[in-house]
């Protein structure tokens, strides 16, 4: 069982009274596997939400289609294994937390004893249980999106799609939501996200896909896209270097840039820098630090994004 | 308890945390209180007076809050975007409107009630005699108000707030005026006027049906069966316009 599987969906709007066809989403192929963490990337407009929108059954596909847990779009009843979080989210502000986790808990047909709970130990994991009896407009925008988390999760769904969960979030809000998908991870569930926040997704992504106008450009795992040995540079940082060790270093062929006591050597290949450190040590100059820079997922999304342009 | 349920409870919830909805309902029941000193500025009809302001009031109120409430359930859940995480869920859309349109008819019980227990009040204090024949008005106002409901409910399915209003308002003022419709068409020479005005005439809400404030307040007497078919052709008409509510709701995106 495939949790997500899209098959050559497309979709087309037409704007304004010109009925002008605008294209968001063309022949889109992708399926997401069971259990892994899959981020959805590409620049504004490329057509992410507009999938999301399709697989939840807010908007029809022009052709195409997509199963959700083995079922076709549609279907009404597998949303109840599907948990959803969608773009900054609206919710209803005039519900307090807890009163708004009880109505989509209802939602499901969770009732009684057991909706408490669950609504208890949804509100301590997205840490707002003193803010359970605070209506919702009130709440901060990173409030929001963290109990729009817990109602996604309401229904203990295997599959939970979550749109731009991390926009608009302050570095701490970033990462309990990441630390969040983590452990439904570990609880066995896939997930579904669409950013462009590319730290996140390097960290805890198993496979991404990056979506550009409405195209797949690439699909795979991070390692495996970005190339796992791939460095595009290193950097040598030293100290109390005298200029003629500078200029051997130089010489062999190494870009050298001073700050004060400090020298910055940058050399594009492993090779060189066995000699590079043998200069340093002649010279008696001290040994501060040496990153090797990978290419990074950030490069592979400029250059997908770059290339799907053309 | 039903999906339905839960909507139109939660839908009820968002009227009643609404502050236009007890405006309307105050002014509602300040206007019937203030019949007291009007009629104590007229000669002898005075009973007559309180009852016609205080049914009046209720209907105008009723239906204010029917349009101004009624529009803003469905489109403004599509323009504030809270639909997207409901629509998610595993409730068909079709519930998800029924939903909303018990909410409301829920929310104007209440009120028509509260607004009919101050009327009967303002006749006992304004000692105008207390008929069962004004509560049959107010049946049939409630009704007429269902009916209204599911208009704006069909127009806000589709189009923005304002323009729901406008248009449900519009439908309110021409179905009651229907009957001249097809008076205007009967004395017109062209037949194709008359066809689309007689058209007409059977495709809008006849809303006068439900207007028996005049017998109600004149002591002419309100027929059982005439309230039964009135009644019954005001659920009848909510149930086609909802029909089709939910045809065009089914099939939108949105975006």
């Amino acid at each position: 069982m495939k949790p997500i599987r899209i098959v050559g969906l497309t979709k087309e709007f037409r704007l304004g009274f010109s009925r002008r066809r605008s294209v968001v989403v063309r022949g889109l192929d992708l399926d997401v596997e069971q259990g892994e963490i899959f981020g959805f990337l590409g620049p504004n407009g490329a057509g992410k939400t507009t999938t999301i929108k399709i697989l939840m059954g807010l908007i029809y596909p022009t052709s195409g289609t997509a199963w959700l847990l083995d079922r076709e779009i549609g279907d009404v009843g597998v949303k109840s294994r599907i948990g959803f979080l969608p773009e900054s989210p609206y919710f209803y502000e005039y519900l307090t937390g807890e009163e708004f986790l009880r109505f989509y808990g209802q939602l499901f047909g969770i009732e009684g004893l057991a909706l408490s709970r669950k609504i208890d130990r949804l509100l301590e994991m997205v840490k707002l249980t003193e803010a359970r009896g605070v209506p919702l407009r009130k709440f901060s925008k990173g409030m929001l999106q963290r109990i729009g988390l817990a109602q996604a999760l309401i229904n203990d769904p295997q599959l939970v799609v979550l749109d731009e969960p991390m926009s608009g979030l302050d570095p701490i809000g970033r990462r309990d939501v990441r630390d969040i998908i983590l452990r439904l991870k570990d609880e066995g569930r896939t997930i579904f996200f669409s950013t462009h926040i590319l730290p996140d997704v390097e960290m805890i992504c198993d496979r991404v896909g990056i979506l550009v106008k409405g195209r797949l450009q690439a699909v795979g795992a991070v390692s495996e896209l970005v190339g796992a040995s791939a460095v595009t540079s290193i950097e040598i940082m030293a100290e109390g270097l005298p200029d003629a060790g500078v200029q051997e270093a130089e010489r062999l062929g190494a870009t050298v840039a001073r700050r004060g006591v400090q020298v910055l050597i940058t050399v594009g290949d492993e090779g060189r820098v066995p000699p590079l450190l043998e200069t340093i040590r002649r010279h008696a100059g001290r040994l501060v630090s040496l990153v090797p820079h990978k290419r990074s997922l950030e490069d592979l999304f400029l250059k997908e994004v770059g290339a799907g342009r053309v | 308890m039903s999906r339905i349920t839960v909507i139109a409870l939660n839908t009820f919830r968002e009227t009643l945390r609404d502050k236009i909805l007890y405006n309307l309902v105050f002014f509602g029941l300040l206007l019937i209180v203030s019949s007291i000193l009007l009629g104590a500025l007229t000669m002898g009809e005075r009973a007559k007076i309180i009852q016609d302001i205080g049914l009046a009031s209720i209907n105008l109120f009723g239906v204010l809050i029917a349009i101004f409430v009624g529009i803003g359930l469905v489109s403004k859940e599509i323009e504030k975007r809270t639909i997207y995480s409901i629509i998610a869920k595993p409730i068909p859309r079709y519930q998800f409107l029924l939903g909303k349109y018990a909410g409301l008819a829920l929310t104007l019980f209440v009120n028509v009630a509260i607004m009919a227990v101050g009327f009967f009040l303002t006749l006992l204090i304004g000692e105008a005699g207390l008929e069962p024949a004004l509560l049959k008005a107010v049946g049939l106002i409630f009704v007429e108000l269902l009916v209204i409901t599911a208009v704006a409910v069909l127009f806000s399915t589709f189009t923005t707030p304002t323009l729901s209003a406008t248009f449900t308002l519009a439908i309110y003022v021409i179905g009651h005026l229907t009957d001249d419709l097809r008076v205007l068409g009967g004395n017109l020479q062209s037949d194709l006027t008359k066809v689309v005005l007689d058209g007409l005439y059977y495709v809008l809400p006849n809303l006068e049906t439900f207007n028996v404030k005049g017998p109600a307040v004149h002591g002419i007497p309100i027929e059982p069966m005439y309230l039964l078919s009135a009644t019954a052709y005001g659920l009848a008409y909510s149930a086609v316009i909802l029909i089709l509510a939910c045809v065009i709701f089914q099939r939108r995106d949105f975006k």
